[in-house]
């Protein structure tokens, strides 16, 4: 603790209302019952074409209107939640585990390792990931597959600089010390010893970059750089209806409004998590 | 501080190698033949041998990737397969363009960023900071082509106080050239301004609450002087670090506005090389993209050492 934050006067810790927690996963969880059951919430068949019925406004039939195709705008915005919820949390599950694996590693070994492993890090944190992934797309073609490693590769670097960093300040504690000394291992110095101390690091990098993984899908799909054509996509959707932005900005606000509406439930709820954690 | 510019400076090269493998190996692994790309699939199989001994495909892999290096080093690009223009005009023209709309987008970002961050920190914990960290934090997490696409239908379709298109038309003055700027310029501006803004509000809180500043208002001076004289540069300058991230993320944001915006720019470039496999436009552009980031962090770092003096003369920071 600085002086500063010493000597200030104290402030009435008010206690933190967990609203913003409360709405954020509220938000969040009602788009992952939207990606899981969409069949039966919406009211079209989000595919279905009528040509009689093309960009109709909204209204009682439409509830958003209708698309250039006249596809139910609302239908194909709740079918549009799965392919990014299909993609961001394994993304981000890939992520965590393969950087904290690294960071660990690094940092409890130190030395050369640690070196090496960092110097390779810093090059990658600045390589734009967005020319990264532009170039990988067009070798390996448009998959889920693809978009969860480019996503979850340019995310592994820094999972892995923060968890080293929280390493390296657990290694020189005298618990791990004392451990050293009784003759533990290195692999249960760092399994049994350090993890569980920077298991709250570990926590707050899956959080935010749970958040970067929709930002990072949603932006490459607008791209064209998502899944197959013809997903119902909330990014893709934005791109193809943009054409149709005076005419028809149903079309476009919907998907708009829906990938907005998820990450700030992310984020609304990553952030009072963080603050939480941080404070215990 | 001599030091470390020349460590820096020397890594700068290293750093590019290490890019320039990877973005050649990256676009010579693209599926798909380049002459038969550019021929059609009409086209016979000696005419496409011929091209592909015309642009050097049969040579072995490293003799091409020193080719291309000592090309790209000495300003000799070679061709668009696509548009059939010199890639060297055709990447610098756009860097361009996307400069002047990324430059509208910092020179929009700093002074807006700076404010509410200094009003978030100076008011800590009351409404107006309240406010101002949320709103950061939510327009922060919304990919910039979402709230580009909302700021389109407001403000372009609804009311139609701006164009829709980023382009002006050739001839345009420049206060019309502005206005087709401004929307995307925002769009990116709302993205990057919640992180900075944070960064400023967390030094302007323990700026404020420090001894010395707490020393100061107790000899009488108001709240508004304390932080002029006082505050305003030690809450500042810490948030020169957080700028030159957020200028990464707004060079990787451009990508996605120009596309939206029907913007002419380097990263739509960057798309569209890609997706039609112009592979010297690509790699150029992916180069000329790769040395500006490596600019960018090396001029933050530099502001950030230049601004703090107890960084630029601390002994052996680096």
């Amino acid at each position: 603790m600085s002086a500063a934050t010493v000597l200030a006067p104290r402030r009435a810790t008010r206690p933190r209302v967990p609203v913003a927690l409360a709405a954020g996963t509220a938000i969040v969880a009602a788009w992952v019952v939207v990606a899981l059951f969409w069949p039966h919430l919406a009211p079209y068949d989000p595919e279905l074409q009528d040509p009689l019925h093309r960009f109709a406004a909204p209204g009682a039939g439409h509830w958003l209107g209708t698309d250039q195709f006249g596809r139910d705008t609302f239908s194909r915005m709740l079918a549009g939640a799965r392919p990014v919820l299909l993609v961001a949390p394994p993304a981000t599950a890939l992520a965590v585990v393969a950087g904290t694996l690294v960071g660990l590693v690094a940092g409890s070994r130190g030395g050369l390792a640690d070196e090496i492993v960092m110097r390779v890090l810093d090059a990658l944190v600045v390589f734009p990931a967005i020319i990264a992934a532009v170039l990988f797309v067009a070798l390996a073609g448009r998959s889920v597959t693809v978009l969860v490693l480019v996503i979850a590769g340019s995310f592994v670097p820094i999972v892995a600089r923060s968890v080293r960093a929280a390493t390296l300040v657990e290694r020189e504690r005298s618990y791990v010390e004392a451990a050293r000394l009784r003759g533990e291992p290195s692999w249960s110095l760092m399994v049994r010893e350090i993890f569980p101390n920077v298991v709250t690091t570990v926590l707050v990098e899956a959080t935010s970059r749970f958040g970067d993984a929709i930002f990072a899908a949603a932006t490459l799909s607008f791209l064209g750089l998502g899944q197959p054509p013809g997903s119902p996509d909330w990014g893709a959707s934005v791109s193809d209806n943009r054409l149709w932005l005076q005419l028809a900005p149903w079309t476009v606000l919907a998907p708009a409004l829906a990938i907005a509406s998820l990450v700030v439930g992310v984020a609304l709820a990553a952030d009072s998590l963080r603050g939480r954690w941080e404070a215990s | 501080m001599r030091r470390f510019l020349l460590r820096r400076l020397a890594a700068i090269p290293l750093t590019l190698l290490a890019v320039s493998v990877l973005i050649f190996t990256a676009t010579e692994l693209i599926p798909g033949d380049v002459a038969r790309t550019i021929l059609g699939r009409e086209a016979g199989d000696a005419a496409v041998a011929r091209l592909r001994a015309e642009l050097g495909l049969d040579r072995p892999i490293m003799t091409r990737y020193f080719g291309w290096l000592r090309g790209f080093v000495t300003g000799q690009w070679g061709d668009s397969t696509l548009l059939r223009v010199p890639v060297r005009d055709l990447v610098l023209t756009r860097l361009g363009d996307s400069l002047i709309l990324g430059a509208l987008a910092f020179a929009l970002l700093v002074p807006v960023a700076l404010t509410l961050g200094l009003v978030a920190g100076v008011n800590h914990d009351r409404p107006a900071d309240r406010i101002i960290s949320v709103a950061g934090l939510t327009l922060g997490a919304i990919p910039e082509f979402v709230t580009g696409v909302i700021l389109l239908v407001v403000f372009a379709v609804r009311l139609r106080w701006f164009p829709a298109s980023a382009q002006a038309p050739d001839g345009a003055s420049p206060l019309t050239r502005l206005g087709h700027l401004l929307l995307p310029a925002l769009s990116l501006v709302l993205l990057c301004t919640g992180y900075v803004a944070r960064h400023v509000r967390a030094s302007t809180v323990n700026a404020v609450e420090s001894p010395y500043a707490q020393a100061i208002e107790l000899r009488g001076f108001t709240r508004g002087q304390v932080v002029r004289r006082h505050v305003l540069r030690n809450s500042t300058i810490p948030a020169t670090s957080a700028l030159g991230v957020q200028l990464q993320f707004l060079l990787g944001g451009l990508v996605a506005v120009e596309l939206l915006y029907n913007y002419p720019g380097v990263g739509a470039l960057l798309l569209r090389s890609a997706v039609e496999k112009d592979l010297p436009t690509l790699q150029a552009t992916a180069m000329v993209l790769g040395v500006l980031y490596m600019l960018i962090v090396l001029a933050a770092d530099l502001a950030y050492r230049l601004l703090d003096p107890r960084v630029r003369l601390g002994a052996g920071a680096s």
